[in-house]
């Protein structure tokens, strides 16, 4: 593999764990704020209230997906 | 002049979190396999980091229109600080182990040694480890420098800010030597990782063309809105948590990717 490949992989590859990584989630939370931060901007209420309220809901549920669960395997 | 007081603030705590972890990597590569070839390798990551603050922020604030560079850096900021926050919350709630700079410290020392010692000589392994670190975790502090300076047009004081912070955690490192464990790492994160989403979002909603109630002063409103949040999202998930998780000993913390 030539250097230049290896650089451009390296490169994409630092993008998707940074943008994506093990938390898909809220790389689409982004994307859905960006598009309601679009198609509310002339409603300054929904806006300002909508926004903080689904970042907050995001970052709340991610944390719950990636809590420990108990094992249900009952003991050995 | 508050907001940018904040601004300063923000990438000070994200650089130091990360410069922290800089230093944790290069001082393995120089207890193990010498100090000159980690020192090249520190100074020719810092020196590559420059150039991309200076190649790409200099023209990004020249070049791209302020709301499109605000959509585009407020998006990059939210990514980044609702990741810090996931973390923050599940680590606080004992679902995630504390990032732990002694476990990695022994960890990368353990494993230089395996490879054997330079003797003093230039040793090539020693150089990479110590450059990937710093440039690894320089990366995110270089996105943050920019992303926050740019929007503000503000990247010199935010350049200065992270310099400033790297000294500070430079001469902490060199004063403490290996008690690196001893700096709040992840109460830093977390304050920061609060501050991240809060910027990202004001600056992402300024750039689509929402108006904040009293402008600037959104964001210590947000910056207020997050940190409930998270004490909230922390008080819920302990009602989950079982035995807390432990870092295990010569290991980092699992799952670290880039954003950690």
């Amino acid at each position: 593999m030539g250097v230049v490949t290896r650089a451009v992989r390296a490169f994409g590859h630092f993008w998707w764990d940074f943008l994506v990584g093990d938390t898909p989630e809220l790389f689409v939370a982004m994307l859905v704020l960006v598009g309601v931060a679009f198609a509310l901007r002339h409603d300054r209420i929904a806006d300002v209230v909508l926004l903080p309220l689904l970042a907050a809901v995001a970052v709340v549920g991610s944390a719950w997906r990636g809590r420990k669960r108990p094992s249900r395997r009952p003991p050995a | 002049m508050s907001a940018t007081i904040v601004l300063l603030l923000a990438v000070f705590g994200a650089s130091c979190v990360e410069a922290v972890e800089a230093l944790t990597i290069v001082l393995a590569s120089g207890t193990t396999r010498g100090w000159r070839s980690a020192m090249e390798g520190t100074a020719a990551a810092l020196l590559l980091l420059a150039v991309l603050v200076g190649g790409v922020g200099v023209p990004l604030v020249h070049y791209v229109p302020i709301d499109t560079l605000r959509v585009v850096v407020g998006a990059l900021l939210l990514v980044l600080g609702l990741s810090w926050l996931r973390k923050a919350i599940l680590r606080a709630s004992g679902h995630k182990a504390k990032h732990d700079e002694d476990a990695i410290y022994q960890q990368t020392t353990a494993s230089l040694r395996s490879g054997g010692t330079a003797d003093g000589r230039r040793d090539g392994v020693g150089f990479a480890v110590a450059f990937k670190g710093v440039f690894l975790e320089g990366m995110e502090v270089v996105l943050i420098v920019i992303s926050l300076g740019a929007s503000q047009h503000k990247l010199g004081d935010a350049a200065l800010a992270a310099a400033a912070a790297v000294v500070v955690v430079t001469a902490a490192g060199l004063l403490v030597a290996r008690q690196l464990s001893g700096v709040p790492e992840n109460t830093i994160k977390t304050v920061v990782g609060i501050m991240l989403t809060s910027f990202g979002l004001f600056w992402m909603g300024e750039g689509a063309g929402v108006r904040w109630p009293g402008s600037d002063l959104a964001i210590p409103v947000l910056i207020g809105i997050f940190a409930v949040v998270t004490a909230a999202g922390v008080a819920l998930l302990r009602t989950q948590a079982g035995t807390p998780v432990a870092a295990p000993a010569g290991a980092p913390a699992a799952n670290e990717g880039a954003a950690s």
